[in-house]
């Protein structure tokens, strides 16, 4: 219904694969994968309105021990240098923690999508911050404004208390510190209907702000452009924003962006271990090229780099003036 | 042709066609306003709460759609961007007062 309204709106749009091929890059091939990540479930402590995943509380669908096993059987077939574990909140797949020391057994970086609130929502999270330390495993955590105002209507009421709460946790054991080798990147995307400014900008404004109000530091801020998928795109329908959000997606199609979609070097895996392109076409239950292996338990590392990647309108997101990756802007 | 309205919002996205009538002044006016507001001395996001502050004084109702959107972007939120409006306030609102001295001046010169 929703997807309907979105297609019958953008109907003038250019199609983004007309777009790829004046540039040259259809079909998009990979280059090579550097990061496996996995959705261990789209289980969360919060219900952002933005959410791509359309996560929450009420959600039941949790990856298993046994497709967590399957993840890494393919893992260790591979020189695969970088696990983003993603959700939901990933920290609250019963079998999480178990799987990052697997990982870690492995000897590849472990990136935890952290919303931050987990830490401190109950005492059995609390000890998260020295669990992660222990795996160096790099932290990327959304704040997406240094103002309570802006981060609570995108999150939710008293996220952004919280998530400072959460922030100096992690600044305590280490996280953020230079020199520790505990990295802590934030992630800020556009609470609302236009795109990120300039990363480096955001940064040394969230930087500052972050240190003198808070007394939080952190390494890195990615900004991250929102796409129009799940709860955001329902969110611009509703206040009618969704076409001149659209039409600045497509104005700002920027070809060097288009280079590096990080959909090119990564295998996204599904909490039941389909496989995608990325996350967003996880949410939009697009799996991978039909000629690909389609499940983790058929991984094939070879096959699945000569896949052709599964594009559509909602990809002028990560294609747009900077580009946007999950990790962050890609030019 | 009939219109509603002097103002139409769809006309801000055709601001660039203004080079079509002269070209070269045109195009000479985009490059300075892009080299503008480049991060500089100042921020992009300063940059952009001043160009906010000054659409309020001006009242051109394209320029505070687009320094909205603009400010949002670079990262400024409704707390800044209030306060700048307040600083244009504060200036044209003085700008008013401040001739005050110059009323109070005329009328000693004219009073016994």
């Amino acid at each position: 219904m929703v997807l309907s309204q979105a297609d019958a709106e953008g109907a003038h749009l250019v199609p983004f694969a007309r777009k790829l091929s004046e540039t040259g890059l259809l079909p998009l091939r990979p280059t090579g994968m550097t990061v496996m990540q996995i959705n261990v479930g789209k289980m969360c402590n919060q219900t952002c309105r933005h959410c791509h995943v359309d996560a929450g509380p009420d959600r039941t669908e949790i990856m298993t021990r046994e497709t967590m096993q399957l993840c890494l059987d393919a893992l260790a077939q591979t020189d695969i240098p970088v696990v983003d574990l993603t959700g939901g909140a990933p920290e609250m797949n019963p079998n999480f923690r178990w799987l990052v020391e697997q990982i870690s057994a492995l000897g590849r970086q472990i990136i935890v999508r952290c919303n931050l609130t987990i830490i401190v929502a109950n005492p059995k999270y609390h000890d998260l911050p020295e669990f992660f330390a222990r795996h160096g495993v790099r932290v990327v955590s959304s704040l997406p404004h240094f103002s309570a105002s802006r981060t609570d209507a995108q999150r939710g009421d008293g996220v952004f208390g919280r998530s400072i709460r959460a922030l100096r946790m992690l600044n305590e054991v280490g996280y953020g510190v230079g020199g520790s080798g505990l990295s802590l990147d934030l992630v800020y995307n556009p609470s609302g209907a236009f795109l990120p400014g300039s990363q480096a900008g955001l940064e040394r404004d969230f930087k500052q702000r972050l240190l003198r109000e808070h007394g939080v530091i952190f390494n890195n801020l990615l900004t991250i452009t929102n796409l129009p998928v799940s709860r955001f795109l329902e969110y611009l329908l509703e206040s009618g924003n969704y076409l001149g959000y659209m039409e600045k997606l497509v104005t700002a199609y920027n070809p060097a962006a288009a280079e590096n979609v990080m959909c090119r070097s990564t295998l996204s895996i599904g909490w039941d271990g389909q496989l995608y392109d990325c996350d967003f076409n996880q949410m939009l239950e697009l799996p991978v090229d039909a000629h690909a292996p389609q499940h983790i338990r058929d991984f094939n590392e070879a096959a699945l780099n000569g896949r052709a990647v599964i594009v559509n309108q909602h990809c002028y997101g990560c294609t747009a003036g900077a580009g946007s990756s999950c990790g962050g802007a890609t030019t | 042709m009939e219109k509603s309205t002097y103002y139409n919002p769809a006309d801000l996205a055709k601001f660039g066609n203004i080079t079509e009538w002269q070209a070269e002044m045109g195009s000479k006016f985009f490059s300075y306003y892009g080299e503008v507001f480049k991060e500089g001395a100042l921020s992009e996001r300063e940059k952009a709460l001043i160009a906010l502050a000054v659409a309020h004084a001006v009242q051109c109702p394209y320029c505070i759609d687009a320094y909205t959107t603009d400010s949002l972007q670079k990262g400024a939120d409704e707390a800044q961007m209030m306060e700048a409006v307040h600083v244009a306030a504060a200036i044209k609102g003085g700008a008013v007062l401040v001739h005050g001295v110059q009323m109070m001046n005329k009328a000693k010169e004219l009073s016994m």
